[in-house]
């Protein structure tokens, strides 16, 4: 496959580095409460924690990996826009919340169904493949645009990229990333709540 | 005072093995799994029913699965019996596994203030002990290590010294009283006394039964999740210790005729 962009790194970095975020959240999700079962087993404390801690960590990697954007975008011969300063903290907000409440879903999941892990990498790669990351929303055939909208973090990832390349906002896209990520953050506690008063029966 | 109540208290939990098959298991034999899931279970403790008042300092003792540390999981809350009830008044404080609840890559310092955290303490209240638990710890040279650089004995030091200083008003220790060297041992026996001196009530499984006859006032024996004895040490301790060698006379000669 021919990728023709300009500016091909500039172009891929802004997408994968928010990519990155939500992909090493989840995927070091199954292992978040299985790797602290002694806790689990011992210390009564809200458990999500464990999950938060991993999602923030991960996100505060994202914020430090902004400055690098910046630099290639100050190569490539662009500036930055005033709008990142609002819109920033916007876009990560809604991918916390995103991706928090995937990690939870999958973190506790796991601890029931052991062999989740395996499907988790699985589908990282799959969904990575399918959200325009490496390729741009154009080169989408028409008839295959509505898979973009079943994909819950096109246009989330979408968001970012127009931003940092553009530093403009679709707000229709920032809408939808939002209702994803608010529901990806209702089924994830949602399950947490069912099962965490279990987690220590079964680590 | 009660502050720990146990009536009549089953816990079981679904065998291992049908969890461990994971997703494809249940996918591909739902039925199956969830019978299994629902029939297979291992009774922990069976209809269980004692008081602890405050102040009391009470040791566990048992075999091997007789349901000793199912019994502290459910006094620290962690987990939720299926029949009866387990009431606990006042504030628990685990002393936790060697290494449980630190971070190897931050430093000493900021392990202490982590673990009393999560041990249930504030910012401001773990910062009010800091000095405290430093000075007990005896690890002023290596706090702004990281804990990884640490001994398995200094590792169990530090986390001794928070625990002591949780002001806690029940303490669950699970089979953790030999840390550190002999100085450092005398050490916590002292704080132990200083504890029971305060009306903390300890609640202590061990396998040493020295150490439950010298520290406790009352010992529990559990058999099989069942309470077998509940009482005084000396006269508990003798019959269980009586049980465990008739035990192991049986086990020998069954050895002894195959």
């Amino acid at each position: 496959m021919r990728v023709e962009i300009p500016q091909y790194s500039l172009f891929l970095i802004a997408g994968l580095f928010p990519w990155q975020w939500l992909s090493n959240s989840t995927s070091a999700a199954p292992n978040i409460f299985l790797s602290n079962a002694t806790l689990l087993k011992k210390v009564r404390f809200p458990r999500n924690i464990l999950v938060a801690s991993t999602v923030l960590n991960d996100g505060v990697h994202f914020l430090v990996s902004i400055p690098v954007i910046l630099g290639f975008l100050l190569a490539y011969g662009f500036t930055p826009s005033w709008s990142w300063l609002i819109a920033i903290p916007l876009l990560v907000l809604a991918q916390f919340m995103m991706v928090y409440g995937l990690a939870l879903a999958i973190a506790s999941l796991n601890l029931f169904f052991r062999d989740l892990e395996r499907l988790t990498v699985l589908l990282i790669t799959f969904v990575f493949f399918l959200t325009p990351i490496i390729y741009s929303e154009g080169m989408i055939p028409a008839r295959y645009q509505m898979l973009l909208d079943l994909n819950p973090v096109a246009p989330l990832i979408l968001s970012w990229r127009q931003l940092f390349l553009s530093g403009s906002i679709t707000w229709s896209l920032v809408a939808s990333s939002y209702t994803y990520a608010l529901v990806a953050l209702g089924v994830g506690s949602l399950i947490y709540r069912k099962l965490s008063w279990k987690f220590a029966e079964v680590v | 005072m009660i502050v720990v109540r146990f009536e009549h208290v089953s816990k079981s939990y679904p065998k291992y093995h049908q969890i461990l098959t994971g997703l494809k298991a249940s996918l591909l034999h739902p039925s199956e799994t969830l019978r299994a899931f629902k029939r297979e279970r291992f009774l922990a403790l069976d209809d269980v029913s004692f008081d602890i008042a405050q102040g009391e300092t009470v040791g566990v003792i048992g075999p091997n699965g007789s349901g000793k540390s199912t019994t502290l999981a459910l006094i620290a809350g962690v987990l939720r019996p299926q029949v009866g009830k387990v009431e606990v008044a006042g504030r628990v404080a685990p002393l936790l596994e060697l290494g449980a609840g630190f971070h190897p890559e931050l430093t000493g310092r900021e392990n202490i203030l982590l673990n009393g955290i999560l041990l249930g303490l504030t910012r401001q209240e773990v910062f009010a002990r800091m000095d405290e638990i430093i000075a007990f710890s005896e690890l002023e040279s290596f706090l702004d290590q990281p804990l990884r650089t640490y001994s398995s004995g200094m590792m169990a030091r530090l986390g001794f010294s928070v625990a002591a200083h949780l002001d806690p008003e029940i303490l669950l220790i699970d089979e953790i009283l030999a840390v550190g060297d002999l100085h450092f041992q005398t050490k916590c026996l002292e704080k132990f006394d200083e504890f029971k001196k305060r009306q903390v009530t300890i609640i202590l499984v061990s396998h040493s039964l020295g150490d439950v006859r010298s520290f406790c006032h009352r010992v529990i024996w559990l058999k099989d999740g069942k309470l077998a004895a509940d009482g005084e040490p000396g006269f508990v301790i003798s019959r269980y210790e009586e049980a465990m060698a008739w035990g192991t006379v049986q086990s020998t000669r069954g050895y002894g005729r195959s």
